[in-house]
């Protein structure tokens, strides 16, 4: 049996405090007046020579439809012009002060949801095990049931700051929740069927009851499984594994449209539920490969040998790969095709995240392409550490790309707000990981597959 | 010419071969060869060979196959006869660099396949109309063949071998090359 050292407890009750008063801050800090982001916004432009703030205006009313109307009125109506241009001041001012204002829900958001997907890339991961009835790893089953122990509770996070952004928040995350916002706008208005708050929290809420049915079944099974005299709980785990997959790759996918593709309700892409589902795989089996290691280092798991490691880290270097080709087949169909509704995603991106838009392609793609490429080295556990560090961070700035460019636009900065996020749901995800470690023993009795996975060797 | 002598022992299980190759391996004989109908995993490792460099050569070549379908790219659709595909008139190949990712790609491929099986095929002796090397035709069905060198005690070697599962003990007399 396990128990959760001293240690970990501390550091992550110290991460959880500390990113609650980064948290705290980001929001205390995120009112601002408009005459504040005003002389914000006239200090920027004094301070870049001029001219950046009517380019930044400039850019605004082109990005935006009807904005269009005003500008050609601006060109014929002469003596319109003046009242024109006081209104399109205040319409970009207003729009900087909404974006400030956003960082903070959407820094909580990323940083929650970021935390939530390792647990469902691992969930899915663990039901592929079972499904595949996979010899190599019940010996690492307890490790991820411990992972996907924060499925529910940061699942309901994710859902709850969704639902608060737009009741008890101004729309920070979600401009479909605006009724302002549908009232003017045809596209959206086309998709409201959908793209409703109650509808959305019913879906969310679907979602989460089965992936935690499926994860909660699954435990209760294997458990049982420990004590059992013949292999019915080890075929009922394998049911409702297969059953959970086909459940998931739908839900996952339609929980990606709603909780990230739809924070631009404009712009759709058919493969977004693969490359958001390639993110969670790689990070849960990274995540699993750590806590392994750090359970090893400490003693624990016994039977866990470099095979294992080398398999898990064949898996980070593979999907990393997987997630590579998704990411590219997305973007280079929308680039290829420069369709403008579709285009403008990756065009606010490269214009905007520039260094965080390539730097996640050079942590998620070459990174472990190059380091994780030699076999001897997926055997040494600092190296795959490192590695699957550099992973993780970078698929957090993948999450960061997907949502922060819709609600702060050209307003980001990874800065306090985003370090506090991280900081409380990491400590969270490791309070609640490892207290759910310690629940049951280390490693599964009586899986049929156990002795070839004790004795797994490539 | 020097003949020698070697002993062929004959297994039908690969489980089997993979102990017997361990055990002859700790008495300090000298495995000269292995012939099996299917790749037998750690085998190579058991044997004491090598490890195996084709992983190096077949990075080396996917690097050239990257390179040739950069210099081939840049030189078609940049330099030699500038085209305007769907509205991308650019004359920069990195500018144009994504369309060409899916070339990069399987040139890579197909560079690091292709070179990586030749090279196999070469250090391994082997080429068209070559006749076989291994010495029972049986070791492409069902059999696995070990060939220990046999340097003076006959009788304890092969002692040791039937000890190890063996189902046939030949003692062959071979033409040094």
């Amino acid at each position: 049996m396990y128990t959760i050292s001293s240690k970990i407890k501390i550091f992550s009750i110290a991460l959880i405090i500390l990113g609650l008063i980064g948290v705290g801050i980001g929001f205390m800090t995120s009112h601002k007046s408009f005459e504040e982001v005003e002389t914000m916004l006239a200090e920027e432009a004094a301070h870049h020579g001029g001219g950046h703030g009517e380019e930044a205006t400039e850019e605004v009313t082109s990005l935006n439809g009807h904005h269009e109307a005003v500008k050609t009125d601006l060109d014929t109506h002469e003596e319109m012009a003046s009242e024109q241009k006081v209104d399109e001041h205040k319409a970009h001012v207003e729009h900087v002060q909404h974006q400030i204002s956003n960082r903070p829900w959407s820094a909580l958001y990323v940083g929650a949801f970021f935390f939530f997907m390792i647990g469902l890339g691992v969930l899915a991961f663990y039901a592929i095990q079972f499904a595949a009835q996979a010899g190599w790893s019940p010996v690492l089953f307890r490790v991820m049931e411990g992972i996907t122990s924060y499925v529910l509770p940061g699942g309901i996070i994710v859902l709850l700051i969704a639902i608060a952004s737009g009741t008890i928040g101004h729309y920070n995350i979600f401009v479909w929740m605006d009724p302002d916002v549908v009232a003017h706008d045809k596209l959206i208005q086309g998709k409201s069927g959908w793209l409703n708050l109650p509808m959305f929290a019913v879906r969310g809420f679907i979602f989460l009851a089965g992936w935690s049915l499926y994860r909660h079944f699954a435990r209760k099974f294997t458990i049982a499984q420990d004590n059992a005299t013949d292999d019915s709980y080890f075929k009922k785990t394998f049911r409702i594994s297969a059953g959970f997959l086909v459940f998931f790759i739908y839900t996952e996918s339609m929980m990606s449209w709603d909780w990230i593709m739809s924070v631009d309700p404009h712009w759709f892409s058919t493969l977004f539920g693969w490359y958001v589902f390639a993110s969670m795989f790689v990070s849960g089996i990274t995540v699993i490969a750590l806590i392994t290691m750090y359970l090893k280092s400490r003693g624990y798991l016994e039977q866990v040998n470099d095979s294992h490691l080398h398999d898990l880290a064949k898996f980070m270097f593979g999907i990393s790969i997987f997630w590579t080709y998704l990411w590219f087949s997305q973007f280079m169909l929308i680039w290829y095709s420069n369709i403008p509704e579709e285009v403008t995603y990756f065009v606010t991106r490269i214009e905007d995240y520039k260094l965080p838009f390539f730097g996640m392609l050079v942590m998620n793609f070459i990174f472990p392409l190059l380091v994780l490429m030699n076999s001897d080295y997926k055997r040494i556990p600092w190296f795959v550490v490192m590695a699957g560090l550099i992973i993780l961070a970078g698929h957090y700035i993948d999450v960061f790309n997907m949502i922060m460019p819709a609600t702060v636009g050209d307003r980001w900065f990874i800065g306090i707000p985003e370090i506090g996020a991280v900081m409380l749901f990491g400590g969270l995800f490791l309070f609640i990981v490892f207290t759910a470690l310690t629940k049951a023993p280390l490693v599964v009795k009586r899986n049929p597959f156990i002795k070839e996975s004790e004795h797994f060797h490539y | 010419m020097e003949a020698s002598k070697v002993i062929h022992a004959i297994y039908n299980d690969d489980d089997i071969l993979m102990s017997a190759v361990k055990k002859v391996k700790a008495e300090k004989y000298h495995i000269e060869e292995i012939y099996t109908p299917f790749p037998v995993h750690g085998l190579d490792k058991a044997m004491g060979l090598a490890p195996t460099r084709i992983a190096i050569a077949s990075f080396l070549y996917g690097c050239v196959g990257l390179t040739v379908a950069i210099t081939m790219m840049n030189f078609i659709m940049i330099q030699d006869w500038p085209q305007n595909i769907g509205g991308k008139p650019s004359f920069s190949f990195i500018e144009n660099m994504p369309a060409f990712v899916p070339i990069m790609f399987e040139l890579t491929v197909f560079f690091a396949a292709h070179l990586m099986v030749i090279t196999f095929y070469l250090r391994s002796k082997m080429w068209p109309f070559k006749n076989a090397e291994n010495p029972d035709p049986r070791t492409t069905d069902d059999h696995f063949l070990m060939e220990v060198a046999l340097s003076g005690n006959e009788k304890s070697l092969t002692d040791l071998l039937s000890e190890t599962g063996a189902v046939e003990i030949k003692v062959i007399e071979k033409e040094a090359h």
